[in-house]
């Protein structure tokens, strides 16, 4: 099992092998291989699964972290891997017409093959963190995608703009991934299901819920998310088909499907999955109608269709479910072989705006009946297989509403999108292929595609006719363990009617099809009021505002903290030090203040202090740099005499000789610089730089004081003083351990001396060599 | 230094008596360290303090035409002293900067205690001479 997720990767070692070696034939003949391998395999392994068997296979990764790559197939998991294979070989077949010879078709395919892993990898993973790898993998890689054509602006904008989106709902689902990990203590998602009761009761229950809701909301662009969906549409036509319709955005289904159990015990669940689902249906759809392009309609339309499917989960009823099932598998028939029309239209005509378009039935007879049959499909028109869905949709609705209080909104609301996607479908077939041919508009003159591009959107066009007319064929080997492997409650496969008597879903069908049709007929009199539909509030404006925002306030704030003045840095250290260790002093109690240890002040030493301060408060007010460093050359003197007063005649002579030369150097140094410029900082600047220095010498003086009060240990000079004779043969204490006790410290002071003295001479000789370098 | 050349006769003969005085103090300072206050660290100082006395005095010319000295190899001879006394303690299995004592009978001196501090703090010495007079030499000799 591990090999199949694995294969497509494995693949593309030698997809740039075959691009460069085998000129002659298209390399996407070679890749072919790679899906329907795949999708056979997968096939053979349905009736197994269909009979309850559960594949279950272990691959060790990183066992000390209980992350292993453990695959696991049952009814869900195989229901989108036939999908993906599936749908993965017609758009390989598909593209294998679509693309032109000139392009990179190594790339392409190598990102198609990833992602198509990445993909396998995400719905047969039952470790959450490889599960959450494969995920990110299907971001990259259609990151990739995306932004195939990069010369071109608007990839890179779609590319970087889904990147930021589903990244950002990737990580938001690690965070929910780690709470279940610390709620449970595994990764494996089966034994977290197995364990679900406890899972309820813990406080961590609900933002892990939120958080992985919210990682699958942003990756099946569900309101507010959808944003991105319509700017992928930058892709490749066959990539539009595959990721953004299929498999991708279908990714967040199947996380909310497979936590399904775990989760839709939480109160919050319907509103929070539902609410959104109804949210994005109808105002998806309702945009869609807007587009004037084809692939925005589908990709509005993909939006809306995927709100549909999130509402049933919500509703987390067998039936309800049954019919995300049903629609999920609908959906990506329909919509893939939608896409595959659009590529074909824009490929024949050299355009995909509506507006340009129309009248192309006569001329694209084979492409006006796929469109056909998908657009109705997807409007949920007998005999399609959308229509058995969306009547399951509205009768699980119907179902649901009982049970709520002001349940009647519910069908209301449904009946509400369902009108919408009835208008943009049907807009969606008219406009393109009824009405006039504008010739002149056109590139080229229409004409039906070669056959090998058809062929890929027929066998979906044979999908959903099959699905429709015989839907009992998909529903015991495919719906009903799929349905089971999400509600863990073993499932009767239903019986899918095409008609089960007057009741409200056929009547809700009845006002759809009515009200849309004269909606379409009339939509030139109110398609203006989506000029009233201020940018204002649009979530494409809150994203560029706030992308934009984001940098002006980094900018800004860089600008305000990165000054390149050191001065300004130095208080911004000065100040953190006083909050931080300021704070911690007030905030923990920790001043002290004891005299108990206190020796005697003489008037010696009254008098040096006086003398310190003197020279400390004189030496800001001198204007010469000679005065200066007099003025604190006194002040090192007057800490020799310190140094005497409290009997440190080793630090005396040091200080006394350091302090010689140290005063030496400075004039040295001093003597070839211009005079001290005139403070040129305002009053105000003044009065802070005072503040700053006045609170800094504040805190230092209150810790002195704290940490003198409280003397936690006897001080280890003791033993010094009693042993310095007796083991290191010394009577200068001092020296004993400068050189002996603790010579390591000296050993290192003393290089530090050399690389100090080097670093000068190295500085002073070897500066003029290269001046034009600097 | 960048000081004009003076002709000055007192200064020049204090700076030949003094810097023996200060040299024999900067002596005395290191080796009396152990026991009483000084060391190699004052002494290098001290010894500094008399070269840049000459240095001053007689200028730099004259006295880089007497010896052809280089005070950067003293940092290196330093160094290595205050290591290689480090590493002697090894080579007899005690642990890194073991220092050992002991009272031994010269010829000449009589009872004296010799210790191997002595030669870290040699090395500390050096060190110090060299870094002070490197500094201030290239500095002094900055154009």
């Amino acid at each position: 099992m591990q090999l199949l997720v694995l294969a497509p990767l494995l693949f593309t070692l030698f997809v740039p092998l075959l691009y460069r070696r085998v000129k002659a034939i298209h390399v996407g003949w070679f890749v072919l291989l790679v899906p329907v391998l795949l999708f056979v395999s997968f096939l053979r392994l349905l009736p197994q699964v269909a009979n309850g068997e559960r594949v279950l296979q272990d691959l060790s990764w990183i066992p000390s972290l209980g992350v292993n790559f453990t695959t696991y197939l049952d009814g869900l998991s195989i229901l989108f891997a036939l999908i993906i294979t599936g749908i993965g070989s017609l758009v390989v077949l598909y593209s294998i017409y679509y693309l032109n010879r000139s392009e990179q078709l190594g790339h392409f395919y190598i990102y198609l093959l990833l992602f198509m892993t990445a993909m396998l990898g995400v719905v047969l993973s039952d470790n959450m963190i490889v599960l959450y790898t494969f995920w990110e993998l299907t971001s990259l890689s259609s990151f990739l995608l995306i932004g195939f054509w990069y010369q071109r602006d608007k990839s890179r904008f779609g590319a970087q703009k889904s990147l930021l989106l589903t990244v950002f709902g990737g990580l938001a689902m690690l965070a929910g991934i780690v709470l279940l990990y610390t709620i449970t203590g595994t990764f494996s998602i089966r034994e977290i299901l197995g364990q679900k009761d406890m899972v309820a009761e813990s406080a961590l229950f609900l933002p892990s819920m939120l958080l992985i809701l919210l990682g699958a909301f942003s990756k099946s662009a569900q309101f507010p998310f959808h944003i991105w969906l319509p700017d992928a549409m930058e892709a490749p036509t066959p990539v539009s088909a595959y990721l953004h319709s299929a498999t991708m955005v279908k990714a967040g289904i199947y996380l909310i499907a497979r936590f399904l159990p775990l989760y839709a015990v939480h109160d919050w669940w319907f509103p929070i999955v539902s609410g959104i689902g109804l949210l994005t249906l109808i105002w998806g759809s309702f945009l869609a109608v807007k587009q004037t392009d084809l692939k925005g309609i589908l990709a509005y339309s993909t939006v809306s269709q995927l709100g549909l499917i999130i509402i049933l989960l919500g509703f987390s009823t067998p039936l309800a479910v049954t019919a995300a099932v049903f629609h999920l598998f609908n959906h990506a028939a329909f919509k893939g072989s939608l896409f595959m029309m659009a590529g074909i239209v824009d490929h024949e005509t050299g355009t995909r705006d509506i507006r340009r378009l129309g009248g192309l039935f006569s001329f694209m007879p084979i492409t006006a009946t796929v469109g056909f049959i998908a657009t109705f499909a997807m409007a949920g028109i007998p005999p399609f297989n959308g229509f058995l869905s969306k009547e399951m949709f509205f009768a699980a609705s119907v179902e649901y509403a009982g049970t709520l209080n002001w349940g009647f909104l519910l069908p209301a609301l449904a009946v509400l999108g369902s009108i919408f996607t009835f208008v943009y479908s049907m807009m969606l077939f008219f406009k393109v292929f009824r009405g006039e041919l504008q010739l002149e508009q056109l590139e080229q003159k229409p004409h039906d595609p070669p056959k090998g591009m058809l062929i890929s959107p027929l066998i979906l066009v044979v999908i959903i006719l099959t699905i429709g007319l015989f839907p009992n064929l998909i529903s015991a080997p495919i719906l009903a363990p799929a349905v089971e492997a999400i509600t863990l409650i073993p499932q009767e496969p239903v019986e899918i009617e095409h008609f089960h008597g007057f009741n409200w879903p056929l009547a809700m069908t009845l006002i759809v099809i009515a009200v849309g049709t004269l909606i379409y007929l009339s939509y030139r009199k109110w398609l203006h009021i989506y000029n009233h539909l201020p940018e204002f509030l649009t979530w494409n404006g809150w994203y560029d505002r706030s992308l934009r925002g984001l940098d002006r306030i980094t900018t800004s704030l860089t600008r305000i903290q990165m000054t390149g003045s050191l001065r300004n840095y130095l208080a911004i250290i000065f100040i953190f030090i006083f909050v931080l260790s300021g704070g911690l002093l007030l905030t923990t109690d920790s001043f002290a203040f004891s005299t108990s240890d206190l020796a005697p002040v003489g008037w010696y030493e009254v008098l040096l202090a006086l003398g310190v301060i003197a020279a400390a408060i004189t030496v800001p007010f001198l204007t010469s740099r000679i005065a200066m460093v007099l003025t604190t050359g006194a002040i090192g003197y007057i800490v020799v005499l310190f140094f005497v007063d409290f009997r440190a005649p080793d630090l005396a002579l040091t200080q006394l000789v350091v302090e010689t030369i140290s005063m030496v150097l400075f004039l040295l140094a001093f003597v070839h610089l211009p005079r001290v410029p005139k403070e040129k900082g305002s009053k105000s600047l003044k009065l802070r730089n005072l503040l700053i220095s006045s609170s800094v010498g504040l805190l230092v003086m209150l810790i002195a004081i704290s940490a003198h009060s409280t003397r936690l240990f006897t001080p280890i000079s003791e033993y010094f003083i009693k042993h310095s004779y007796d083991l290191a043969g010394g009577h200068n204490i001092v020296n004993v351990i400068l050189v002996d006790f603790r010579g390591f410290d000296t050993m290192l002071e003393i290089l530090v001396l050399s690389i100090a003295g080097l670093g000068i001479y190295s500085m002073i000789k070897l500066r003029n060599r290269k001046e034009d370098d600097v | 230094m960048r000081l004009p050349r003076l002709n000055n006769v007192i200064l020049e003969t204090t700076t030949k008596v003094v810097s023996y005085l200060i040299l024999a103090f900067a002596i005395y300072l290191f080796l009396a360290g152990h026991n009483n206050p000084g060391g190699g660290f004052v002494a290098g100082l001290v010894t500094a303090s008399a070269l840049v006395l000459n240095y001053l005095t007689f200028d730099m010319e004259t006295i880089e035409k007497r010896k052809n000295f280089h005070f950067r190899i003293m940092i290196g001879i330093g160094l290595l002293l205050a290591v290689g006394t480090g590493l002697g303690g090894v080579l007899f299995g005690q642990a890194f900067l073991t220092h050992a004592f002991g009272m031994f009978d010269l010829p000449f001196l009589g009872e004296t205690e010799l210790a191997t501090a002595t030669i870290f703090d040699l090395g500390v010495y050096f060190v110090v001479v060299g870094v002070t007079m490197t500094i201030i030499l290239s500095i002094g000799a900055d154009e």
